[in-house]
Order: structure tokens, then sequence, then C-alpha cells
């Protein structure tokens, strides 16, 4: 058996905990630290990668106890690739936080790390206790990281995203015992062969447990109406921990696709959240719309997009079928990275504008207006799936996904969020860039290093759009995998299956 | 790949222009021109090849899932506008270059001339459904870039916004027609689709596609209702105007119907929408067209009229007809670019485009009123110009359209006050500003030229006019033969395009045309006058800002309404999300399960009564705060028992003494809130939360009452077995956390860390104002440390830790175990700050408390890595691995030094977090004192 | 003694569940409280209900079921952190937003 699998794990904890003993020293070396070990964890990441590509299911018993009983992780397609996706993610969120955003409040280097610890856990552990406490590693250092750089409008936002994610957790742990109330185990793989074999006495219990899950996930998520705390969270929290929040919300998307792909799949006892996902997501795709449509602030209606992305995602999901998963997982790392770059724009951009800062009004010509305007386009366009990015590359892959009965509601509001959102960026992207008043402010133009995370992100949807042939060839092996969840179970439980 | 180069030149070369401004404007022309050059150049070969009748083509596969591949195709009509887009261009780039002012970025206007050069051709050239969608959108895009390219004036970026949305909202629903004709021909290449018209015709999503795919051909070539943007997209620099917004781009929608005339032409629902609409938008065009007054405004609106003119051929539907529009394409191109650009010359020279004011420019500037002159002629269909013949062969295909019957008449009737108008606007452009008396009051007085190589471009196209007029045959002929076999896909029936076909109807048309459009001119005035009379407008601009505004009010009202901030409504929203999936779930089966009950003892009724009672007290009390938290400690102290009573030592154990240190926080914490409490929800607001509360407990209850009455098999005979075995301790819930699970373990460490940092860095530079006397008015005793209490602690403090050594020592065989010694320790230490105060502790133990915590941590990981040197998995207890009795000793070393770990950080933690908040009390802010 | 267990979870989640829903920071944290309590022996419950049988490998018979127990104590640990988390919170909002009310509302009271 060989130990990468636990590494994207080990790493980030002893660097967080080294980064602590580091707490007197200067910030330099807890920088070089979290650094190092982000790239390194993105070299690990990349490697797995590799090696789930074969489409072999790697099981890693921490303990050395086999599953059902003892913790394992598990590496699929899926998991290497949200993985991957992470790194990709923290190497430039982090390149920019160390530009000066780490130094706004304490022990940033210790919080990073953490972060990336829960929620690589919450992708690799193949237990949902295992994933629950991977939840409240990431909660936690969320929490801390929300509150970096302190201000009373982050700490009223703060107040509120940690309270609801502790009743969260409750109902987390609610849907947990009644989940081994009936089960009797924790393993997914186990608890999904243990479903499957459910008697109909039990599918009451198992059904309120799917949907609490659902809920809790919808929660981190943010689907209709559990997605209040995002948009004033995202808006006031550091921009770079806002673009590390990005990857948050598909943390949830990872937690439904997984336990309702594997323990509750849409023919098994308890098919009531699956078959709740696709209207949920195109109510949240629809409602989210709107509200970029009535943002004020830059950063408010970008928190909005993330909601969009997230409906989307849910939708192709909830169709549940090999075509929709795959299009939802392409559009995944997409929407992911674009948005996590348009925060960091949007921070460049506010600077810029001085007291304007974000607010959509006219204000002060930005020092840089040609370059930064470029970006914004740039990332623009792919938000709102204009060609030739990535989102139009992923809203096309989600339309053909679509077929009959689905297709008559996806389409409409698919297109339509498209439509509301090219008319809200573009007087975004007017306001910003074309209505401005007075002279450009002195000093505040931005060195390209300082630039460059952000580029780097909103590129990466090129980058995506021009692979897409590979990454979608990887998706579709991935939603295959997924939707066949006999392979999974016997990787986990060996011979244990029938 | 011949045919990708002539997309790729343009797009790279847009790069060049913003590089070569700092040489000065002219080398950033002439870079501009050079790449739109080569572009021209490199399209000879491949039209040779299409006339040989073999066309180039290319193919890279791309995202085949999505059927999107890199697919190329320079067939006749792809030809005709891959010379048009260059040729044009290359004109407009020289044009531009006079018509800029200084201040104007040059470089940033060619780059986008070029970007658009580059998409346009992408749109014409792509064999591929989805590829051509994104050069359209992409065509959508530098098209709003450029409008707005002076975006100092609010009407650029208006017009600029409003163009985006049109054209790519269009786009939106060209998509979605595009994947549903992907979907019916099974392919979406192009020239894979186009031989199976009959089965898509057949298909009954033929008639959905076909609406959504004119939707976007409409939207893009202005055709009505949504041709209001074009006029508002004259904002744009004159340049920009004759290119994108009259001669190539606005053509985008007109080349969608030509090159799928074979596949959704032939039916009634095509003559009737592309017909109709064409027809509508010829007369609106052309009528509203006569009553502007802005130079630029009569050319966008004659525009509106042309692009309809041609969708009208389209929509006749015979061989013919799609000749005479691809014709008059050629045509229109011709001269209404000319005319933009004589235009923009006058507007440079004169500081107006009103007309009027302007007047007898002839005097002043006779070169370019003969340009003028020839190109407005073409517009008007003046013989022996290039407009004469495409309109009359409109004429002509008017005449014969079976479809309308007895209505027949209807279509001749109106291509002829078609005609009429467009004479008459002709007229008035020639009229009004190059005769027509003097100007009055121009902005620059006296007018005179432009620079020579500002009417180049212009001299050249009008000698196309004339040329193409008068000779149309060895001109245009054989392209134009090349492109309309393209267009209709068979061999074309004879027609001619001489000059001179005899006295017939379409000639006399021509006439009544001219005539009357003359005579209409004539009477302008009174028709002005009729009009502001009437003074009908059927503003669709106004309409779209007035729809745009409300769609932005109802959405801040939406935004408003769903997100107010507010605490209280998440989590209402979230408990009752939480109550429906409980409840509703139960609803179904019957909940109670088939087990048995045990039998109730009078103890535990007791207790449960108790446990009950406090916590509805804490309720009770909630305001009452000091009450509601010894309330809150009773429910945790009964929990506790109800862990012993159910045959959990450990837990209880760990309950209690978790207990003891939330309460001491809960009571610091008291210290400082505010002691004033008021009912801050209204009597209706607490129902709901009362109802909410309800339903929460009863789905909870009944979720418990269901699973408890369910029989229950667990894994964890396993643990029961294995625990002496494999994990070398008798305590099995503690071998379970320290071994079986012990990744939760450290997960669950990890946590306290980062909560501890978390709360030391919200206790950073806080500043709370420190109250004087307690919330029911008792003042602070001013008497700190109580010397017994001082005393008492020191001797306690030693027993406390004899206690916690015992604990983690018993702690793998008996109840026990690192946590709970862990607390213990720090309850104890916890009592010196209280007793003693901060100030003799940290005398005592001065040291800070993170290394304390991350050691701690560490230590956990690194007794798990350590299984790793041992090539076994993390966290993997070497116990029973090795058979030497000396490593069991070992074996019972390792889980300890986990248990080590996980103790120290619990110390840590809770030093950390009670002892900063003590300090609190220090750091905060004394009333009065900082008045 | 099922229903009585039950019963007991009921007020519990109840009584938590208003709390929550109270308009000052402390009242809130009190409900989360008294909810952690609540979901703790709710889990503890999914093991049933075994008296006298505490989870020893050296006692014979049936004994109480340890995983859970296991659960509930890494439960309650998180949850006290989370607690205390939620209280400096608390404390912080109250410092900068300058009163108690969980959304920084001025007092009407």
């Amino acid at each position: 058996m060989n130990h990468w699998i636990i590494l994207p794990l080990l790493l980030p904890l002893v660097a967080g905990m080294l980064n602590l003993l580091l707490v007197r020293a200067e910030v330099g070396a807890q920088r070089v630290v979290s650094l190092l070990t982000t790239f390194v964890i993105l070299l690990f990441a990349l490697l797995l990668l590799a090696r789930a590509a074969s489409g072999h299911i790697e099981i890693y018993e921490l303990g050395n106890w086999p599953a059902p009983f003892g913790i394992v992780l598990v590496l699929d397609r899926l998991s290497a690739l949200m993985l991957v996706l992470t790194a990709l993610l923290a190497l430039p969120v982090l390149l920019h936080a160390c530009c000066g955003d780490d130094q706004r409040g304490r022990d940033f280097h210790v919080l990073f790390p953490v972060q990336l610890l829960g929620i690589n856990g919450a992708f690799l552990t193949g237990d949902l206790f295992n994933l629950f406490v991977f939840f409240e590693i990431l909660l936690i250092a969320s929490y801390c990281l929300a509150m970096h750089g302190q201000g009373p409008e982050r700490t009223r936002n703060a107040l509120r995203y940690v309270v609801l994610n502790l009743i969260g957790s409750s109902l987390f742990l609610i849907a947990l015992g009644t989940l081994y109330g009936v089960c009797g185990t924790l393993n997914m793989a186990d608890l999904a062969l243990k479903v499957a074999g459910s008697t109909p006495d039990q599918a009451p219990l198992l059904r309120a447990s799917a949907l609490l899950l659902l809920s809790v996930f919808g929660l981190k998520a943010a689907i209709l109406p559990l997605f209040l705390w995002l948009p004033g969270l995202y808006a006031s929290v550091l921009p770079a921990v806002a673009a590390l929040f990005a990857i948050m919300t598909k943390v949830g998307v990872y937690a439904i696709l997984r336990t309702q792909s594997l323990i509750f799949s849409s023919q098994g006892p308890a098919p009531d959240a699956a078959e709740l996902l696709f209207p949920l997501a195109l109510a949240t795709l629809g409602a989210g719309s709107m509200c970029v449509l009535g943002s004020n602030r830059l950063r408010v209606l970008l928190a909005w997009l993330v909601i969009v992305s997230v409906g989307t995602l849910l939708a192709g999901i909830g169709l549940w079928n090999e075509a929709g998963i795959s299009a939802s997982l392409y559009y995944l790392p997409h929407s992911t990275l674009i948005m996590a770059g348009l925060f960091l724009l949007a921070d460049h951009a506010a600077r810029q504008r001085g007291l304007t800062g974000d607010m959509l009004e006219p204000g002060p010509p930005m020092s840089q207006p040609n370059l930064l305007g470029a970006l914004f386009l740039l990332g623009a366009m792919g938000a709102a799936g204009l060609p030739p990015l990535s989102g139009f590359v992923g809203k096309v892959l989600l339309l053909q996904a679509a077929s009959a009965p689905k297709a008559v509601w996806l389409w409409p509001v698919a297109l339509g969020g498209s439509l509301v959102a090219l008319v809200a960026l573009g007087r975004c992207g007017s306001m910003l860039f074309w209505k401005t008043e007075g002279i450009p402010l002195l000093g505040t133009a931005v060195s390209w290093p300082r630039l460059a995370p952000a580029a780097a992100l909103i590129l990466a949807g090129v980058a995506l759009a021009i692979m897409a042939g590979p990454v979608t060839a990887y998706t579709e092996a991935t939603a295959r995998q997924l939707l066949a969840p006999d392979n999974y179970i016997r990787a986990v439980l060996g011979g244990a299956t029938p | 790949m011949n045919v990708l180069i002539l997309i790729l030149l343009p797009l790279l070369g847009a790069a060049l222009p913003p590089l070569t401004i700092r040489f000065g404007r002219n080398v950033c022309t002439w870079s501009a021109m050079a790449v739109t050059a080569c572009t021209l150049v490199l399209t000879v070969t491949p039209l040779m090849q299409a006339f040989q009748g073999n066309p180039a083509s290319m193919h890279r596969s791309w995202l085949d899932g999505a059927g999107l591949a890199l697919t190329l195709r320079m067939d006749g009509l792809a030809a005709l506008f891959a010379l048009l887009v260059p040729g044009i261009g290359l004109l407009v780039i020289i044009y531009a270059r006079y018509y800029l002012s200084d201040k104007d970025p040059m470089g940033r206007l060619h780059a986008l001339l070029l970007v658009f050069m580059s998409s346009m051709l992408g749109v014409v050239l792509s064999d591929n459904l989805i590829l051509m969608l994104i050069f359209w959108e992409m065509t959508s895009l530098s098209s709003f870039l450029l409008i707005g390219y002076w975006q100092h004036r609010a009407d650029a970026r208006q017009g600029a916004r409003m163009a985006l949305i049109v054209t790519g909202g269009g786009g939106l629903a060209l998509l979605a027609g595009f994947l549903l004709l992907g979907q019916m021909a099974g392919t979406y290449q192009i020239s894979h689709i186009l031989p199976q018209g009959d089965l898509i015709r057949a298909h009954p999503l033929y008639v959905p596609a076909l609406v959504l795919i004119l939707i976007g051909a409409f939207t893009k070539s202005a055709q009505f209702p949504f041709h209001f943007w074009l006029p508002r997209a004259m904002a744009a620099p004159t340049p920009i105007s004759a290119y994108l917004h009259s001669a190539t781009m606005v053509k985008a929608g007109v080349f969608l119907l030509a090159r799928f005339y074979p596949v959704l032409s032939g039916t009634d629902l095509w003559f009737f929408t592309v017909g109709g609409v064409g027809l509508t938008t010829l007369l609106m065009g052309a009528y509203i067209a006569i009553i502007q007054h802005d130079l630029k405004g009569l050319l966008a609106y004659s525009t509106i009229s042309h692009l309809g003119l041609i969708v009208l051929l389209f929509g006749l539907d015979t061989p013919l007809a799609a000749v005479a529009a691809v014709f008059h394409i050629v045509n229109h191109a011709t001269f209404k670019a000319s005319l933009f650009m004589a235009a923009g010359i006058i507007d440079h020279e004169t500081g107006t485009r009103d007309m009027r004011s302007l007047s007898g420019l002839w005097k002043y500037m006779p070169h370019t009123a003969a340009l003028a002159m020839i190109a407005s002629a073409a517009m008007a269909g003046v013989p022996l110009l290039n407009g004469f013949l495409s309109k009359e062969m409109f004429f002509a295909e008017t005449l014969h359209v079976e479809l309308l019957g007895s209505a027949s008449w209807i279509l001749p009737a109106a291509a002829t006050l078609a005609g009429i108008f467009a004479v008459a606007y002709s007229a008035r452009f020639i009229h009004d500003v190059f005769f027509n008396g003097e100007p009055r009051g121009l902005p620059k007085y006296p007018p005179h030229e432009p620079p020579r190589f500002m009417k180049v471009p212009v001299e050249i196209l009008a000698g196309l006019c004339l040329l193409v007029g008068i000779l149309p045959g060895l001109t245009v002929g054989p392209l134009l033969r090349l492109a309309a076999t393209s267009v209709t896909g068979e061999t074309l029936p004879h027609y001619s395009l001489a000059v001179w076909h005899g006295f017939n109807t379409p000639l006399f048309m021509s006439l009544v045309a001219l005539g009357g459009g003359l005579a209409l001119y004539a009477a302008r005035r009174r028709l002005f006058a009729l009009h502001e009379r009437l003074s009908f407008s059927p503003d669709a601009a106004a309409l779209y800002h007035a729809s745009e505004d409300a769609l932005i009010r109802a959405a801040r009202v939406f935004l408003r309404g769903m997100d107010n901030g507010s605490l209280q409504r998440s989590a209402a929203l979230l408990l009752g999300v939480a109550v429906l999936v409980m409840l509703l779930p139960l609803t179904g089966g019957d909940i109670r399960g088939t087990v048995p009950s045990s039998p109730i003892d009078g103890l535990s009724l007791l207790g449960a009564l108790l446990l009950m009672g406090a916590s509805l007290l804490t309720v009770l009390w909630h305001e009452h705060r000091l009450s509601a938290v010894i309330a809150l400690s009773v429910v945790g102290l009964l929990v506790a028992l109800v862990f012993v009573r159910f045959s959990a030592p450990d837990l209880a154990l760990t309950q209690l003494s978790v207990e003891v240190v939330t309460i001491m926080l809960l009571l610091l914490a008291l210290f400082f809130l505010p002691q004033r409490h008021g009912r801050l929800t209204r009597t209706s607001g607490r129902m709901g939360d009362i109802l909410l509360a309800v339903g929460a407990g009863g789905g909870g209850g009944l979720l418990a009452w269901g699973m408890l009455t369910r029989p229950f098999d667990s894994i964890s005979s396993f643990f029961m077995e294995q625990s002496i075995p494999g994990g070398g301790g008798a305590n099995v819930v503690n071998v379970i956390l320290v071994d079986f699970r012990g990744f939760d373990t450290l997960g669950e460490v990890t946590v306290l860390a980062v909560a501890a940092i978390g709360i030391f860095a919200l206790l950073d530079n806080l500043r709370l104002p420190i109250p004087a006397r307690d919330q029911d008015g008792r003042p602070w005793a001013a008497e700190p440390h109580p010397l017994i209490l001082s005393q008492m602690t020191r001797f306690l403090l030693p027993l406390a830790l004899l206690v916690s050594a015992f604990l983690f020592l018993r702690g793998h065989n008996a109840p026990g175990g690192g946590f709970i010694a862990g607390l213990v320790t720090a309850v104890a230490l916890i009592l010196q700050y209280m007793a003693n105060g901060t100030a003799w502790t940290q005398r005592q133990w001065g040291r800070p408390f993170h290394p304390l915590i991350a050691a701690g941590v560490l230590i956990a990981a690194a007794t798990g890595a350590a299984s790793l040197l041992l090539s076994h998995p993390f966290l993997t207890s070497t116990f029973g691995h090795v058979r030497l009795p000396v490593i069991g000793e070992f074996e019972l070393a390792s889980a300890m030094l986990f248990d080590l770990g996980v103790f120290l950080t619990v110390v840590g933690v809770v030093m950390l977090i009670l002892a900063n908040l003590g300090k609190l009390t220090r750091h905060g802010t004394h009333p009065g004192k900082n008045r | 003694m099922e229903a009585l267990a039950a019963l007991v979870i009921a007020v519990l989640v109840g009584c938590g569940s208003y709390l929550v829903l109270r308009a000052r920071t402390f009242s809130v944290v009190l409900g989360l409280s008294l909810l952690s309590y609540a979901v703790n022996l709710f889990l503890f419950f999914s093991g049933r209900l075994i008296t006298g049988a505490p989870p020893l490998a050296t006692s014979s018979g049936v004994t109480a079921d340890p995983l859970p127990q296991a659960l509930v104590l890494t439960a309650i640990v998180i949850g006290f952190g989370m607690t205390a988390f939620v209280v400096i919170l608390a404390l912080r909002a109250l410092g900068e937003v300058g009163n108690d009310h969980v959304d920084g509302k001025v007092d009407k009271s």
C-alpha cells in the first residue's frame, strides 16, 4: 500500500502546526512553509489524479483497520479531481494573500493549511462520521478566516454564518445518528449496502436522514432557501478569503453528489432527496440570477454569481445521467477558478477606485483600465457563459445533457440566467470601466506579480476551454464511475460485497 | 489549414496596433492595414478552389462530446463574405486614420476592428454549428466594445449595452436553435446538415428550432421588432458604423438565413415569418428614414430597411429571389459603406450631422458631394448603378408569389411604396445636404474638402457602384453565381444581370418609385408636419429601456426582500426546512417500530422530568441570564447522569468536565454582556418561533422514537472482540478513540486547536466596557481574590494534577483518557487564575500556550506518522504486528503518546481561551474612565 | 423507556430551537448548547438504551454499543470548541457593533 493518499491531509496539518510554533517568528518563514506545502500538495494531487485516471479506486485503511470498521480514505476519479481543483485554487489565492492580506489578522498561515486539510479530508474520506469531523475542521478554519482582519460588517456576517452552520452540524449529527441507528454502520460503502438491503419498515427513517443530509450539504452549497448566509459573508470577508471560499460551496456540492449517488440513489428506498435536487437547483439558479441583477456592489454581485453557479452545477447533477453529471463536473472547476479570480480582481479594482471601492457607482478611472478591464471582460464572459470561454462550453454540455421533460425547464432557466447575467455584467462593467469621472488616483497601479494570481485564475477559464476535449473525457469517465457505485463498494469492502 | 489562417491572422494581428501605436498613428495604421491586406490576399487561393467546385475546408476535433469541432469550409457564400469583410475592412482602416481625433486611442480601435474581422470571418467560414455560434457571440462582444469606444459619452455606453443585450440575447436563442437543429440532424457539421432539408422540415422540433434561429438572425440584422438597437449603435465612431453596422456585422443575420436556406426554407411558416418580418422592416425602416434629421440616423434606418428587403427576398423562397438577396447584400455593402464614410466626412468637416443646418455644401466640397451623390443614387436604385439591378430583380420577384392568392398584388405594391420611400430619403440626403441654399450656423465654417486619403475609400466604393452597375456580368457575375448556387444548393434557373431587360413591369415599378419618391421629397414639409401631428412613434428603444429599468427595479426589490441580512430569518428558514424533512417522511409509514419498549423505572423518570424541567426553565429565564446559565448547567449535569444511567462512564466524565469549563466560559462572558434586556421580537414572531420549535422538537423526538423502537445490529461486535488483541486496551471506547477511529480524534483536537487560536485572535485588541454592577444592579465585589479560595486552590492544584495523571494512565483500560485528564488539569489551573488573578498566575505559568497546543497536535500526528516508517498505514498502532513482548510494551506507549498529544492540546486550548478571556478584564475600558 | 428518551430529546430540541431564534446573542448561545445536548443524546441513543453494562472488553455478555459513545465523545469535544468560539464571537460582535442583537441592529428596547 502506498501512502500518497494520506499526504494531502498530513502535509497541511503539520504545516499548520509548524506555523503555529513559528507564531513568534516573522511572517516570512510562515509564508515559505505555507507556499511550499501548498505547492507540494498540488504536485501530489496531480500525481493522485494520474493514478485515479486509470479508473482503479484506491483505498487507504487508516490504522490498518479494514472497512467498515476502521476509517478508510477512498481515491476515485471524483475525489482526485476535487483535490487537484482545491490545490489549483489554493496556490494563487495564497500568493495573493501573501501580498499583504495575511498580515491583516493573526495566524493566517495556521488557518490556511488547516482549511486545506478540512477540504481535502472531506473529499477523501469514505466514512460518514469522519466526513462530519472534516466538515467541522473546514468550518472552524473558515470561521476564523472569515473573521481575519476584523470589522463590524464582517463580524455581523460571520456571526450569522457561524450560528447557521452550528445548527447545520446538529442536523448532520441527527442524520448520522438516525443512519447508524438504522444501519449500524458509518462507512459510506457499507451504508450503501445496508440501505439497498433495508426493509420497508426502515424506509421512513432512511428518507428522513437522506433529506436531512441534503439540507445540511445544501446549507454548505448555498441552495435555495439556505443560501442567505453567503452573499453578505463573501462580500465582507477579505478578498483572498472570499476567493478561497469559492471552493466551500463546491464541498457541499461534492457531498451531495457523493452521498446521493452512492447511498441514496434515485432508484433506492430513499429517492426523495435525489429527485428534489433538480427543482431546487433551478429555483436557486433563478433566484440567484435575479439577485445578481439587483446587486449594487461588485462583490455582492459576484457572491450571487457563485450561487447561480451552484444552481447550474446541481441542475446538471440533478439530471442523474452521465452527460449531466459530466457537464457539471466540467462546469465545477470553471466556476470555482473564474469566480475566485473575479473576487481577487474586484479587490484590485476596488483599490484603484479609492473611496468608491466596489460600489457600482461612477468613480475615478482606474490606473490600469485596459489591463483590469480586459481581465474583467474575460471573467465576466466566463461567468455569463459567453463564448469562447469554459463557461460557454459547460453550458452547452449542460443543455445537451438535458432530455425531454427536464429540458423544458432547464433550457429556459439556464439561458435566461445567462441573459440576466449578461445584462448585469454589462451594466457592471460599463459602470466600473467606462462611466468614470475625474482623474486616476496616484500610486494605485498594481504590479504584475501582484496581479498574476487573479490573472492566472481567470485565464484558467481559457485553458479549460482549449483543453475541453481531455477534461470532458475525464469528467465523463468520472460520471460513469459515480453512476456505477458497485465498483466503489467492492473496492472499499473488498470481498465483503455479495 | 489555409482557411484557418484567415481567422487566426487578424486575431493574432490584433496585438500589433496597440504595440505599434507608440511609433505614431501612421505606423499603427500601416500595421493594421498590413494584417488586413495579407488576409485579403490569402483569400485568393481558397476562392479559386471554391470556383473549381472543391471548397477549401479543414477539420480539427475539439470537443467531440458536445459536437464542437474546429471545422471550417469556404464555399461560395462564405467566399463572397470572405472577400467583403477584409476588403471593406481595409478601406475602413484607412478612413479611420483620418477620422479619429488625436485624443482618441487609435491602437484600441484598430485592434478591436481586427478582432471583429476575425470573428466575422469565423462566422462565415464555420462549418460547425457551435463553432459558428462562438464566433457569432464574439462579433456581438466586439461590436459592444466598439460602440462603447467613446466611453465618456452616455449614449455610447447605453447604445453599446443595448446592442450587446439584444444581439447577445439573440445569440442565446440561436444557441438553443442550433442545439435543436443538431439534435434533429444528428450532427453539428453544417455541410452534413444542409442536405437533410426534408427530414428536418418534417421533424416535430422544426418549428421551435426555426423560431429560435430566426430570433438570432433578426436580432443581429436589426429586423422588426428588434431593430431599435441599430440606430442607438450609431453613437459609435462613423468608421465603425460604416463597417459593422451597415456593411458586415448586421449582414450576419441575413447570412444565417442564406446559410440555412436549404434546410429551413420551403414551408409556409418560413414564408410568412421571414417574408412578413422582412416586409414590415422594409417599409417601417424606409418611412422612418425619411423623417430623420440626423444624417447617420437616416442612413441607419435606411440600413434597417435594406436589411428588411434582403430578408423579404429570402422569405419569398424562390431561387431567383435568393440570387437577388445575395446580390443586394453586396450592393448594399458597397453603397451604404461609402455613404456612411461621406456622412462621416461631412460631420468631420462641418462639425454637425443635422440636415436642417447642413445645406449647400456642394460649393465647399464638390468632390465629396459627387461621391455621395453616386452612392445615394445607387441607394435609390437609379439605373446604371448597382442598387438598380438588385432592386429590379426584387421587383420582378415580388410579381410572382402565389402563396398570397388573391392578395398577391400586396407585395408588388408594398415593394413599390418602399422604393418610393427609398428614393425620397436618398433625394433628401443629396438635396438637403449639398444644395438647398446656404449652410446655416455650422460649428466649423467654412467647411472644406477632407484630407486626400480620407476620400480614397469612398472613391473606391463609389467606383465599384458604378462598375457593377454598368458591367454587372463582367464584374460581380461569376462570384454572385457561385455564392447563390451554394445558397440554394441546386443549379440556378437562368437569369441575366443585364442593365436593360426591355419595358417590363419591374422597370415600370422603378419609374413609379423614382417619380413618386421625388414627389414625396418635394412634399416633405407636409410629410414632416403630418408626422408631427400624428406624432405616432412606436419607440421600441424607449420600451426596451422601460422594461430593463423595470426588471432592475424588480430585482432590487426581490433582493432586498430575500436577504435582509437577518440571522433570525436564515435560522428560521433552516429550522423550517429541518422540520419539513424530518416530519414529511415519517407521515408515510407508521413511526413506531416493532421492538417492544423497555419498562420505565422511577429514577429514570425523575431524571427525565428534571432534565426537561431544567431545559424549559432555561427558556423561561433566558432573559435573566444568570438564572438561565444555572438552569443550563443543571441540564448539562443531568445529561451526564443519563450517560451514567445507560452505561457510558467515559461520556459522563467528559460531559462533567466539559460542563464545568463551558459554564465558566459563559459566566465570564456574562460579565461583559449589557444588562438591559428587552423583548425584541413581536408576539406574532414569537408565535411563529414557538411553532417552529414545537415542530423541530416533534421531528427530533419522533425520529428518535422511530429509531429506538426498531431492531438494531451494528458493527461494534468487531470492536469488542478486537479491543484487547488489536488495540491492547479493555476500555473499548478509549481504544476506538485512540486506535480504531484515532483519525477522528486527530481531527477533533485539530478543531479544538483552531478554535482556540481563533478565539485568541477574536480577543485580540477587543475592547469591552466593564460594567460596574451585575444585571440585577448589585455592584461587583471590589475584593478581587478571596483569600480562602486562593489558599484552597494552591492546595487543590497538586491534588487535581494527581487525579488527572491517574485518569490519563488508566484511560486505556478503564474510563478516563487524555481528554478528560486534560480538562481536569485545565480546570485546576483555571482555578488558580480565578483565585489569584491573572497577574499572579502569569508569573507562575507565564508561558504562551500556542506552542503547547501545536506540540500536542504534532505529537498526536507524529505518533500516527511513525507507523509510516514501518510502512504501515497512518495511525497504525504497532501492537500486534511485531510479536516481541518488548514491542508489546512499546505499543502501549504509542497509543499513550497519541493520548498525550490530546492531553497537551486540551490543556493548552482551555488555558488559552480562559486565560485570555480573563485578561479582558484588564484590557477592558472601565466606564467613566474613557469618557 | 424509549418513548421517555424520545420525549427528552423532543423537549431539548424544541427549547434549543426556540432559543436559537431569539434576537440576543446570549440566548442564541444558550439555544445552541441545548441543541448540542439534544444531539449528543440522540447520537448516544442510536446505540439503544443498555443499562448497567459499560463497553469493557473484559466484561462478558451483552454490553452497550461502544461506537456511538466514541462518536458522542468526539461530538462533545467539537461542540465545546464551537460553543467557546461562538461565545467569544458574540463578545466580539458586542465590542465592534456595540450591542448584542444578533443582526447588530440598534436596540428598540
